[in-house]
């Protein structure tokens, strides 16, 4: 496997909106190396969610070039090669924590025996262990979310795709499950694009945060976040990640501003 | 607007098309399962609507005008019937919104009460009302009532409950009476619930209206008017079946009054939420 | 006749209704005093006898007349379930179609709940004519087609309230139409169908019964309430009523049952948190 060849590259990716004459993408060029961590962040309603989905095949571009794994990305979507994660769990009621997890692994037509033991590494993996046959409602919205984790990484894909999966929940929680992804990242050695309005969050996860501006969103700036892995609790005191967050910050406002001049 | 138009003509179209078809075949064929297709037991459509302007009987009205005054006659029935249901039914949610001990007393027998074939109970419902000097029709009404207030109630509780506990404890920080709380917070958050339970109770109390005319032996509404041209079904089956299409009219209409009338009043809801 | 035509499984309901002897204090509370009440006031008042008798005396007709009665209210129920059943099956099978090409589906629907709003039951002599007065299947028709616009509806609604996210997760997963309607729009309908089908017990028994009101055989339940009625033998009445109640409860409790083992993950039926 070629180590330097993009996971995701996309080239020139705009999007209109037919209905309502609205541009909400423009001009988007971004490659993601294997074994990144990217946040998306911008302000509500610019279009984070909408390059996420086109990453991963669920709404076509307008124009531009979308390569996800070296492949067109509709392939790439038949070859399932990522795994998403939505804000909301989107679990089956109807289905275990056990058989949520299997289900993209029914999916495929794995056996039950090879279904098994892998739910078993992925629910030891999102920490979730004696909670297999229970309901998606008997769980928190944290636990809901670690299920839905364990479920898109269940089939191994290089690539996941991060739908503000925790905006939903409370700040200690939070920060609690942004450790578990950051260990379950480096145990799983995937590459993942995080969308998040978070600056803080943004800067803890990522290895490079692209920051976009409103709509129309382009991409106002890419910060290299170099804060040491293993990264915890004592990072978030640091005065680099002071400096990150706000040099992240001032990336939105200029977004923002510029935004300003161009509607003046 | 057009489209919805276009379908509409499709779709009748489309039915009208089904039945001919089917006629045609089974006629053809000479189909005797599920049941014999012939000219009796399946007029043409045309034919139906043709019966609607002949005459009932010699020299008599024409058939339109008579069913067109036993429908009058029905929705009378089945309007006061409406009325009576959804103030009673109302009335029930309202008492019982305020304590659960009602409801849980009440509750389960509420919903037994549908299981008892209330037309089987009619025949009684006239002769207790008969012998109080009340005119047979207002037995009928007092069917159609039973028939309306059990959805009425029970989406009435329902609706009553349904308003935000924020928006009642905003209430509460108003020291709001309990009357208060009611008109300006229960009872609009209660409405879409409400006009729910209206289509429904608006066909039920239609069909209890047609039923209930039955045992009354009342031949001024569209009941008397099927049993009537049941019997001469040999003769004109056109003449039932015009019967029938009336009474399908007549339940449709009731029905797009509620809709109608839903439209109006929920429009201006909003402003009078909390 | 109520049809709650849109509506979720209520979880509030269960809630309403209590779970646990403690909460059903205050409903076996209210029969027993109800039962002693009427039984009171009939024998201490003398009320009309001969409409309202005592719970004692239908007790003691049922009871003298219990081969009758029990096989009539077995035929009646026998035509129930079968119209049930056959109009249940139809629904589901139209929903399945209708949510599969949503167009068609989108445009059918204010025409499937306009068609329930029609007074199914007047068109009972015609399936008199059709299959027979005597018939089972003329009784059987008229109660299959009352069932199916609830249970279709319903169905409908359910099979297409899937939550988009739920749909793209398919997708991600390179799913094809059937797998999506295999594994999630299926599983997610079946709360509502079972909404449809209770609302449909119902609605079969008070057909079957009331569809024998404008003719049918002297086996059945609704001729002998007619019968006994029209002879004044109101206990007998009574009588024959108490038996279609206790099939009308058998019949939902059975259905009911069925819903508990199908949805046992459902938070409603394993009393989950709220």
């Amino acid at each position: 496997m070629n180590e330097q060849a993009a996971v995701v590259s996309l080239k020139s990716v705009t999007k209109d909106f037919a209905r309502g004459g609205v541009r909400a993408l423009e001009e988007i060029d971004l490659d993601v190396r294997p074994r990144e961590f990217i946040s998306l962040i911008g302000p509500s309603g610019c279009g984070k969610s909408t390059l996420l989905r086109i990453i991963g095949d669920l709404v076509q571009p307008t124009a531009g070039e979308v390569v996800v794994n070296g492949k067109q990305a509709h392939q790439a979507r038949l070859d399932r090669d990522y795994g998403i994660v939505f804000q909301d769990a989107v679990l089956y009621d109807w289905r275990t924590v056990a058989k949520n997890i299997a289900l993209p692994l029914e999916m495929l037509g794995w056996d039950r025996e090879r279904r098994s033991e892998r739910v078993g590494e992925m629910v030891k993996l999102v920490e979730l262990a004696g909670f297999e046959d229970h309901y998606p409602w008997q769980l928190s919205g944290g636990m809901q979310q670690r299920v839905s984790i364990a479920r898109a990484l269940a089939f191994d894909p290089p690539l996941l795709l991060m739908d503000e999966p925790f905006g939903a929940l409370d700040e200690m929680t939070r920060e609690r499950m942004n450790m578990e992804l950051l260990r379950i990242w480096q145990e799983s050695g995937s590459t993942i694009v995080f969308v998040t309005h978070s600056i803080a969050e943004a800067v803890f996860l990522s290895t490079r945060v692209v920051v976009l501006s409103p709509r129309p969103a382009r991409i106002t700036g890419v910060v290299d976040n170099d804060l040491p892995q293993p990264r915890n609790t004592d990072t978030r005191e640091q005065e680099r990640f002071f400096e990150l967050v706000t040099e992240v910050r001032e990336l939105l406002r200029t977004g923002d501003r510029s935004g300003e001049e161009l509607r003046a | 607007m057009l489209r919805r138009g276009l379908v509409f003509v499709a779709v009748l179209a489309g039915l009208w098309a089904l039945w001919e078809a089917y006629r045609a075949f089974g006629v053809a064929v000479s189909l005797t399962w599920p049941f014999e297709v012939n000219g009796r037991t399946m007029p043409h459509i045309h034919d139906m609507i043709g019966q609607l302007f002949e005459p009932s009987r010699r020299n008599g009205p024409l058939l339109i005008e008579v069913l067109g005054k036993a429908a009058l006659f029905t929705a009378k029935e089945a309007a006061v019937g409406f009325a009576l249901g959804a103030g009673v039914g109302f009335l029930i949610a309202v008492a019982l919104v305020h304590s659960t001990l009602l409801q849980r007393g009440f509750l389960p027998y509420i919903v037994a009460s549908q299981t008892i074939p209330i037309l089987a109970i009619a025949p009684m419902v006239v002769v207790w009302l008969g012998g109080r000097g009340l005119p047979g029709w207002f037995s009928v009404s007092v069917i159609a009532a039973y028939l309306t207030f059990f959805p009425v109630a029970i989406n009435a509780l329902r609706g009553l409950q349904s308003a935000d506990p924020r928006a009642h404890e905003l209430m509460n920080s108003y020291a709001a009476s309990r009357w208060t709380v009611l008109w300006k917070l229960r009872v609009p958050a209660s409405l879409p619930y409400l006009f729910a339970a209206f289509k429904i109770a608006a066909t039920a109390c239609v069909v209890g209206a047609i039923i209930g005319e039955l045992p009354a032996s009342i031949q001024d509404g569209l009941g008397g008017a099927i049993l009537n041209f049941n019997q001469y079904y040999a003769s004109s089956p056109e003449s039932l079946w015009a019967t029938n299409i009336i009474a399908a009219l007549l339940g449709i209409a009731f029905f797009l009054v509620i809709v109608l009338a839903e439209k109006l009043v929920v429009r201006r809801a909003p402003e009078h939420f909390v | 006749m109520s049809t709650t035509v849109v509506q979720p499984v209520p979880r509030s309901f269960g809630r309403m209704m209590g779970r646990g002897a403690r909460d059903w204090a205050p409903a076996i509370a209210i029969f027993v005093v109800g039962i002693a009440l009427w039984e009171g006031l009939v024998r201490g008042l003398d009320v009309q006898r001969f409409l309202l008798p005592a719970p004692s005396e239908i007790l003691r007709t049922f009871w003298d007349e219990r081969d009758t009665l029990v096989s009539a209210g077995l035929f009646t129920f026998k035509e129930a379930v079968g119209g049930f059943l056959i109009g249940s099956a139809f629904a589901v099978l139209v929903a399945l179609v209708l949510a599969r090409w949503r167009p068609l589906g989108n445009a059918l629907m204010p025409y499937a709940i306009a068609a329930n709003a029609v007074p199914i039951i007047a068109f009972a002599p015609i399936t008199n004519n059709w299959f027979g007065i005597l018939s089972p299947a003329s009784k059987m028709a008229i109660a299959a087609v009352i069932v199916f616009f609830p249970v279709m509806v319903n169905t409908l609604r359910g099979l297409t309230s899937v939550r988009p996210e739920s749909v793209e997760l398919m997708r991600s997963y390179a799913a094809r139409e059937r797998d999506i309607f295999r594994r999630v729009r299926i599983p997610t309908s079946l709360p509502y169908l079972f909404t449809g089908l209770k609302v449909a017990t119902v609605l079969a028994m008070i057909g079957a019964i009331v569809g024998d009101y404008f003719g049918g055989s002297q086996e059945a339940l609704g001729i002998q309430i007619r019968r006994s009625a029209g002879i004044f033998a109101f206990d007998e009445a009574w009588a024959a009523i108490f038996v279609a109640s206790v099939l009308g409860i058998a019949f939902y409790g059975a259905v009911a049952l069925a819903e508990r083992v199908v949805l046992s993950w459902h938070p409603s039926v394993r009393g989950g948190r709220e």
